[in-house]
């Protein structure tokens, strides 16, 4: 594979993606676990626009990085004296929890590199057409609109079942 | 770029967040490894609607906008019972919890 400033970018992108999460489940202060998770995101992020999913790249930046993160973030701090901003790890669940995680990313990549269907797919590189418009279509007038309803009401059950649980009991 | 670069780093993904579901001792690490989880599932289906379908369907990507708001659903509801077992509990370690353990 020749080296041109695109792939020199996606392996940037992988490099970070998978360096920065590889920091986050290593990194011992939990704040600094979840900026580098954010770091994790925006990566995600930069190889869906690899992937001419440019839609999906924006939600992603707009959903997690401006949503889920600051969640995650405000639940350190309302939990997190401290003492507690340091994550403890036993030493034996260590050991088996990266025996365990290793066999399972041995057994993922031999099946990647294995399975004949896979093989030979490349990227050419042609630019396609931007996919808002088309997605904007499959969810509202066409195989999706079903289960965008039902998203958006599991949305909302979310939504108040969160409210109810995190609110004080009140007592009558 | 091949499909195989991109099933690789979403396989690298998630066996990170599994290995952080594994060995973390506190709810909130573990929350980060499930949206890693998530987040490897989610490249997935991107790379094959990109790979494996003709370039005009781009359902895979939209399958992937519903996991993302699978996600968010989630967290919400994560983080409200993790707030809601620091205040009887007063601590968020999962083996902390255990009213229910025989």
């Amino acid at each position: 594979m020749e080296i041109t400033l695109t792939n020199l970018i996606f392996y940037g992108f992988a490099l970070l993606t998978v360096a920065s999460a590889l920091v986050v489940v290593t990194v011992r202060n939990i704040v600094h676990a979840a900026f580098s998770l954010m770091v994790t995101l925006f990566g995600v992020a930069g190889l869906y626009v690899f992937l001419q999913a440019d839609f999906l790249a924006a939600t992603q930046v707009i959903v997690y990085v401006g949503g889920i993160l600051v969640l995650i973030l405000f639940g350190v701090m309302m939990t997190s004296g401290r003492l507690e901003m340091r994550i403890h790890i036993e030493r034996g669940q260590l050991l088996l929890g990266g025996v365990i995680t290793l066999a399972l990313l041995m057994l993922l990549l031999t099946v990647i590199a294995n399975t004949p269907i896979w093989k030979n797919l490349t990227d050419d590189g042609t630019a396609l057409p931007p996919t808002t418009e088309r997605i904007g279509e499959l969810i509202l007038n066409g195989p999706f609109l079903l289960p965008f309803e039902v998203v958006s009401v599991l949305l909302l059950v979310a939504l108040i079942g969160a409210a109810l649980i995190s609110r004080k009991e009140v007592r009558d | 770029m091949t499909l195989q670069h991109y099933l690789v780093i979403s396989a690298i993904l998630f066996t990170l967040g599994i290995f952080a579901v594994l060995t973390r001792r506190n709810a909130i690490s573990i929350l980060m490894g499930i949206e890693l989880i998530l987040n490897s599932c989610n490249l997935n289906f991107a790379a094959f609607s990109r790979f494996m379908t003709p370039p005009e369907d781009i359902s895979g990507q939209v399958i992937a906008i519903f996991g993302i708001v699978l996600a968010a659903a989630e967290a919400a509801v994560f983080l409200a019972i993790i707030l809601a077992i620091y205040r009887e509990f007063g601590s968020i370690r999962p083996n902390e919890v255990d009213t229910l353990k025989g």
